[in-house]
């Protein structure tokens, strides 16, 4: 799973598609998910990066991350292997 | 010999154009004369004055003095061929016009009918010929894009409000109603389909086409043509805000091949002259309806210019005769925001187009 080649983000957070004209705003962790998924991390380089990181259940952390992906999916940002 | 209107200046670099433009009404459904003109202005080697042709004293570009440097009114489209042609003909014995690039569809017709004449004046232009323009009219669109491997919606021309009955059998609601050339009403019931019917037959004539409703993301692209079937340039845009008129308020450019190689294809299968406007409807499944196509530039023409391709600059080059090389890009992401302002003027000025017809 990855990121749509052709996906523009800022630091801020602005994610813009431009084959649909859509733009979003993410948070900081948002962000840091998004900036592993262009990177084409697997996601338990991203679970770990995210549970080292932060204070936070490891199965708080599966649910969020598939209801993000579910999202990023549903807006078309992301490419399914 | 014909005298050439394009007048090269002491330096050899800039040359001088007259120009004659309509579609300055920059209302809420603006006409795309002005932005055409902005287009125009950004060449750096040409030097234009624009004549603005109108047809009511409220247009405001009229009153734009940094825009356009004289205006003359012209006859309506309903008053014929000949009416226009006496009046370009007296606007070209004043102005000695090079090139009159028209922006509506409603009076292309009469433009198209009148090449040869303009041409014997000396005037170039560059639009579609009347088959092209004909193809592609909202009454032949379906039958069009069926025979060329286009999509588009199902529809059904109708000059009787009982025979609403037909479409709203076959298509189901919501329905979309639809003037010849402006206007259109999304109807979700059999009595606002009716009332649509009436308010834009009352207000644009007979036939009214009723279409089958497409759910999806509205796009628009600018396109040119070369009238060889070669593309010049295409830009994309999705609109980001309609007004209740249906009109792009604000759109930005978008990166998708699939719809540049839609414009290329139309282009291809028409051997289209000059700029248009393909109204697409993209479905959740990305399939590309094409809901129009507008015999013209679109009013946002600003932004291809800004985004890279100056279709409006192509266009000139193309009517005197230049070899034009295709833009093959332009800048995903540009945004065009339209705004309204408050253009104040004096009553002597409102007078002299009332009562002269020129000003």
């Amino acid at each position: 799973m990855k990121l749509k080649s052709n996906i523009a983000t800022s630091e801020t957070g602005f994610i813009f598609n431009p084959s649909t004209g859509d733009s979003f705003s993410a948070n900081a962790v948002g962000m840091e998910i998004i900036s592993l998924l262009k990177k084409n991390k697997p996601l338990n380089e991203i679970k770990k990066h995210i549970l080292d990181k932060y204070n936070v259940d490891e199965a708080v952390f599966e649910k969020d991350y598939d209801d993000y992906i579910a999202q990023l999916q549903f807006y078309n940002l992301i490419d399914t292997m | 010999m014909k005298k050439d209107k394009v007048i090269k200046n002491k330096s050899d670099k800039i040359r001088e154009v007259t120009v004659a433009l309509t579609g300055l009404n920059a209302i809420d459904s603006p006409g795309p004369g002005v932005a055409v003109i902005r287009c125009l202005k950004e060449m750096p080697d040409f030097r234009f004055r624009i004549i603005g042709l109108s047809y009511e004293a409220l247009e405001p570009g009229i009153y734009m003095n940094d825009i356009v440097d004289k205006t003359y009114q012209i006859p309506y489209p309903s008053a014929g061929t000949e009416s226009l042609f006496n009046r370009i003909k007296y606007i070209n014995e004043k102005e000695n016009l090079g090139l009159i690039i028209p922006n509506f569809d409603a009076e292309l017709y009469n433009f198209i009918k009148l090449v040869p004449k303009f041409e014997a004046l000396g005037i170039k232009t560059f639009f579609p010929a009347m088959e092209q323009f004909e193809k592609r009219d909202k009454i032949n669109l379906f039958d069009f894009c069926k025979k060329n491997g286009f999509l588009c919606p199902r529809d059904k021309t109708i000059v009787k409000i009982d025979e609403l009955k037909i479409p709203a059998g076959k298509f189901g609601f919501p329905l979309v109603i639809k003037g010849k050339y402006y206007e259109a009403a999304v109807a979700h019931s059999y009595d606002a389909a009716q009332k649509a019917f009436l308010k834009i037959s009352s207000k644009w004539g007979l036939p009214i086409i009723v279409q089958e409703f497409i759910k999806g993301t509205e796009i628009n692209l600018a396109a040119i043509g070369d009238g060889n079937g070669n593309t010049i340039g295409a830009v994309p845009v999705r609109k980001l805000y309609i007004t209740d008129k249906g009109k792009s308020w604000a759109g930005i450019t978008l990166e998708d091949k699939s719809l540049i190689e839609l414009a290329e294809k139309f282009i291809a299968v028409t051997k289209w002259r000059g700029g248009f406007e393909l109204e697409i409807m993209r479905t959740p499944e990305g399939k590309p309806y094409i809901m129009e196509i507008n015999p013209r530039f679109p009013a946002w023409i600003y932004l291809s210019s800004a985004a890279g391709q100056n279709h409006p600059a192509a266009l000139v080059r193309m009517a005197f005769g230049e070899k034009v090389k295709p833009y093959k890009n332009y800048r995903v992401g540009k945004i065009f925001i339209r705004y309204s302002w408050d253009l104040v003027t004096d009553v002597e000025k409102f007078q002299k187009i009332s009562a002269f017809g020129e000003i």
